[in-house]
């Protein structure tokens, strides 16, 4: 069913639990009861007692939930095209709605790679007829992501991209870099780069610490990500370019994120969920499902990093979901590929890191919603806060309740998740998006 | 019932017997090789009161036991030492219990990976019957039946005695 | 799929804290490393015997899977488990033919299905010998023969019996290790082994590009000038330098290396008087050390070759027997789950 071509959904009201309106410029914004929220033609008709009083077709309880705005994924692989024995449009959005996502931005390294209007039309006609969330396609900066040639951005922008990037592929050089966010200016488009810088990263697939001394893994050290973040500020300073940092790791890069937007550098930053959860200890058993890019680092990182989150400095989490065959894990760790399946259970993951007082629930669910929002600007949707007349994507979640990640629970096509057979914290009950129930969904 | 067995009259008898032996079979110079741990304090016994003076071999049989696929390897080995060839030698082996035959069958293996002997004696200070393999000692101090919660116990190695024990 | 949080030192333990697999000294007390030291003792003595074998393993097969090609490990480990009536099947594979972890896993499941009861894996990279045991085949007892840059856990036990025959015993020694310890498995190991075994001190010695991040974290002090390094020096094991460490910028030369940290007749003369000298080998001489030092009388590199062959042995024999116990107890738990029922 297409969701641009669905007939517009019922009326339907919301009835009860806490809302979460959404961040404000200076506030991480607040719970408040939640009396009704009514959702006529796909957006949100009223709120409060006005919305009690009027009729709907359908009506949701959300006792003990919280109504919040949906959530907006910055950096996931659906695997399609291309890749389909690891996922698809369909498995991977239900996972994403599975996990209170109501739009994800679909990561550049398809095949073929999405750097033309040509290939981005093609994802977004299969996000329209198999997605059940919203895509949001992200165009390759360079030709082929082959970090040489400067692909067509402003065709990539026509066609509906919301930013572009190279995955978590390097350039060449850091004029090919410059050239790039020069040109990408001039369309005011956003670049989003994972800053590594190639020739320290080396051959490396594990944090260079402790633990790769320990285990003798081949380590990235800290420098391969702080000198491309230095990198990456000075020229989006020069160039003036809005640039994004995806996936931080180190607690030194939330330092010199922190001083540039001080100095009123245009940049802006997220982190991955697993990131705020684990640490390079995650690797002491050569577990490879932890082999993520970047690699999970120190204690310290992972508390600088949780800071940034709590301070605004970070603006959004993501779940850099990537989910694999189970071939790709069962390797010794530097032959496997890097990625977890982590979509389904990041609202877990972040109220595991409320429970333990590291953040408090707004600041979770700022970093979920307004904060990615603002880091793509103007969309239809309304991950950035709920209000009357918005578009009606939402997440209705009951925090306390638990459950068990597993092969009977977890709907991706990844069996690669980082929690498996624990008991966590966070239900999600319903994800709409524009009135429709993407969760819970039927398997299309 | 606990109790001790006085072991003088048994080593009596085990010397008596292995000097009738070697006598009859015309043995001058025996080798004498122990079983770990109390073969080895009989066969220091023995040497002494056959006036022996070559020093005795020592027999640790952990690699040559049968229920290694099903306990693993005792954790305790220690170093067979024989310090003599026993090639073409008449070997008295020496073992404080004798129960399956298991032990001495896996003791004589090893005996013969250190080379072929003329002949092999064996001595033995109690024997509780019960035997699983075709292996009879030529010498023994004391024939034994133990009811079931009962167990015997060669201490040492000074004084040695034996120790019986209600389990 | 690999999960759980179990690290490698329970992977390789049974449920009674028998071996059941070798593939690192990290999780491995001291009374266990010193009844591998000591099973290995009694392995000499089998040596030295006319007939050179004992019947532990007889009618098991043994598969060497050598990922990475080496003659003289694969060597010993073969001798080893001929001594121990074993069969031995050598595989040489290359890991071209394996960089995918699929083709591993399935070459693994053949072998398996042969009715392998024990796989001696050298890899390049760290951790393959763990992700056999935990992963692929963990009903056969995996010997890890050397992995990448993490473990080479029976080079490191040899070593540590070769010191205490020299030594008597571990405390208050002190032991120096020098050279590339970065890329090096041996030294991780040893490190951990002298630790455990509880020396008075370890020592590296290397220039910084060839020490690992927080090396001291592993247990050790961190010297740079190798003259004053040797002081006071009990044993002193040397690690063979790659000549691909002057391509990739970590030295300028040879000939640097050998002056600044190569071991010379002067060098040693800075040790104690009855310091003993020890090399993994191959030897490179006149990179690591001088050909009068590794010939001379303060060398036990041969005795290091004799002892591998011991250790193996007993290493080879208790993973086997804590397999053997562990299936034996499964039986035996089904029966007595059928008794019940």
């Amino acid at each position: 069913m297409k969701l641009s071509s669905r007939p517009p959904a019922g009326s339907v009201k919301i009835v009860g639990g806490q809302l979460y309106r959404g961040a404000t410029a200076t506030s991480a914004g607040a719970l408040e009861a939640n009396p009704g929220l009514l959702i006529k033609n796909g957006r949100i008709a009223a709120l409060g007692p006005d919305a009690l009083a009027q009729a709907a077709d359908e009506t949701l309880m959300a006792e003990n939930c919280i109504v919040s705005p949906g959530f907006l994924d910055l950096c996931c692989n659906l695997r399609e095209p291309g890749n389909s024995q690891k996922g698809n449009m369909s498995s991977e959005t239900r996972a994403a709605a599975h996990g209170g996502f109501t739009s994800v931005c679909a990561a550049p390294d398809t095949s073929p790679v999405n750097d033309s209007g040509a290939v981005t039309n093609l994802i977004r006609d299969m996000a329209a007829s198999r997605a059940l969330v919203r895509v949001l396609p992200i165009g390759a900066v360079t030709r082929g992501l082959e970090g040489e040639l400067l692909s067509d951005m402003a065709g990539l922008q026509k066609a509906g991209c919301v930013a572009l990037g190279n995955a978590s592929r390097g350039l060449r050089n850091a004029r090919v870099l410059r050239r790039c966010m020069s040109y990408a200016q001039t369309f005011g488009l956003t670049l989003m780069f994972s800053p590594e810088n190639q020739a320290l990263a080396a051959d490396g697939y594990a944090h260079d610490g402790l633990v790769t001394t320990r285990l003798g893994l081949l380590g990235i050290p800290e420098v391969a990500e702080t000198t491309a973040v230095m990198e990456m500020i000075l020229l989006a300073q020069e160039t003036g370019v809005r640039l994004h940092l995806s996936q931080l790791s180190c607690a030194r890069s939330v330092d010199m994120l922190a001083e540039a937007r001080q100095r009123g550098i245009q940049v802006t930053a997220d982190v991955a969920m697993h990131q705020l959860a684990f640490t390079e200890d995650a690797l002491s058993g050569f577990d490879s499902r932890f082999h993520v890019r970047p690699p999970l680092r120190s204690e310290r990182d992972r508390q600088a990093l949780v800071a940034g989150v709590r301070d605004g400095v970070i603006d959004a989490i993501v779940s850099q979901h990537q989910p694999h065959e189970s071939a790709a894990k069962q390797a010794p760790l530097a032959a496997s590929e890097p990625g977890l399946s982590s979509i389904e259970v990041v609202l877990s993951l972040g109220l595991e890191r409320v429970a333990a007082n590291e953040l408090s629930l707004t600041q979770l669910l700022r970093a979920l919603t307004a904060g990615p929002a603002t880091v793509l600007g103007q969309s239809e949707a309304s991950n950035a806060g709920l209000s009357a007349g918005a578009v009606a994507d939402l997440c209705i979640f009951n925090p306390d309740q638990s459950w068990r990640p597993g092969p009977g629970t977890l709907v991706s096509a990844g069996g690669n998740g980082p929690v498996l057979e624990r008991s966590m914290p966070g239900v999600v009950h319903y994800t709409l998006v524009a009135g429709h129930k993407a969760w819970p969904s039927l398997l299309p | 019932m606990n109790g001790q067995l006085d072991i003088e009259p048994l080593l009596d008898k085990m010397e008596a017997g292995l000097r009738q032996l070697l006598q009859e079979r015309g043995v001058s110079s025996p080798a004498l090789i122990g079983i770990r741990t109390g073969g080895v304090w009989l066969a220091a016994e023995l040497a002494r009161r056959l006036q022996l003076q070559e020093p005795f071999g020592e027999l640790d049989i952990s690699f040559y036991r049968d229920d290694f696929s099903r306990i693993g390897l005792n954790p305790k080995v220690k170093p067979s030492s024989l310090p003599f060839d026993t090639a073409d030698r008449d070997v008295v082996l020496i073992d404080d219990v004798i129960m399956s035959g298991r032990t001495i069958r896996a003791a004589m293996n090893e005996i013969f990976d250190y080379g072929r002997p003329a002949s092999i004696i064996l001595a033995t200070l109690i024997d509780l019957g019960a035997r699983e393999l075709p292996v009879q000692p030529d010498v023994r101090g004391l024939a034994l039946r133990l009811e079931t919660s009962q167990r015997i116990k060669l201490r040492g190695p000074d004084p040695l005695r034996i120790e019986l024990e209600q389990a | 799929m690999i999960a759980t949080a179990t690290g490698p030192h329970h992977l390789q333990l049974t449920r009674e804290g028998q071996l059941r697999h070798f593939l690192t000294l990290d999780g491995l007390g001291r009374e266990l490393l010193t009844d591998i030291l000591d099973t290995a003792d009694s392995f000499i003595e089998v040596g030295e015997r006319t007939i050179k074998k004992v019947p532990l393993l007889r009618g098991r097969t043994v598969v060497n899977l050598f990922f990475e090609s080496s003659t003289r490990t694969r060597s010993t480990f073969e001798l080893a488990a001929k001594r121990l009536s074993a069969d031995v099947l050598n595989l040489d594979i290359s890991t071209s033919a394996t960089s995918k972890g699929e083709s591993l896993a399935d070459t693994l499941y053949n072998l398996e299905a042969m009715a392998s009861d024990m796989f001696v894996v050298r890899h390049a990279q760290s951790g393959a010998p763990h992700f056999i045991a935990e992963s692929v085949t963990p009903k056969v007892a995996i010997i890890n023969a050397g992995d990448g840059r993490h473990a080479h856990p029976t080079q490191a036990m040899l070593d540590m019996l070769t010191i205490r025959q020299h030594k008597k015993t571990f405390a208050g020694l002190k032991v120096a290790i020098v050279g590339d310890v970065l890329h090096s498995r041996v030294a991780r190991s040893q490190i951990r082994a002298l630790n455990e075994l509880g020396v008075a001190e370890v020592r590296v010695i290397a220039p910084g590009t060839l020490l690992p991040r927080d090396v001291e974290a592993l247990g050790c002090t961190v010297e740079y000038d190798m003259m004053r390094g040797m002081k006071d020096l009990d044993v002193v094991i040397m690690l063979r330098l790659q000549k691909e460490r002057m391509e990739g910028a970590l030295l300028p030369s040879e000939g640097e290396f050998y002056r600044l940290y190569g071991l010379d007749r002067a060098k040693l003369a800075l040790a104690k008087p009855d310091c003993i000298v020890m090399h993994p080998g191959p030897i490179n001489r006149g990179v690591e050390i001088e050909s009068a030092v590794a010939d001379g009388p303060q060398s036990v590199i041969l005795n290091q070759v004799t002892n591998g062959i011991a250790i193996r042995m007993a290493v080879m024999s208790m993973a086997m027997g804590g397999q053997l116990a562990e299936r034996q107890q499964a039986l035996n738990d089904i029966a007595k789950q059928e008794v019940r029922s």
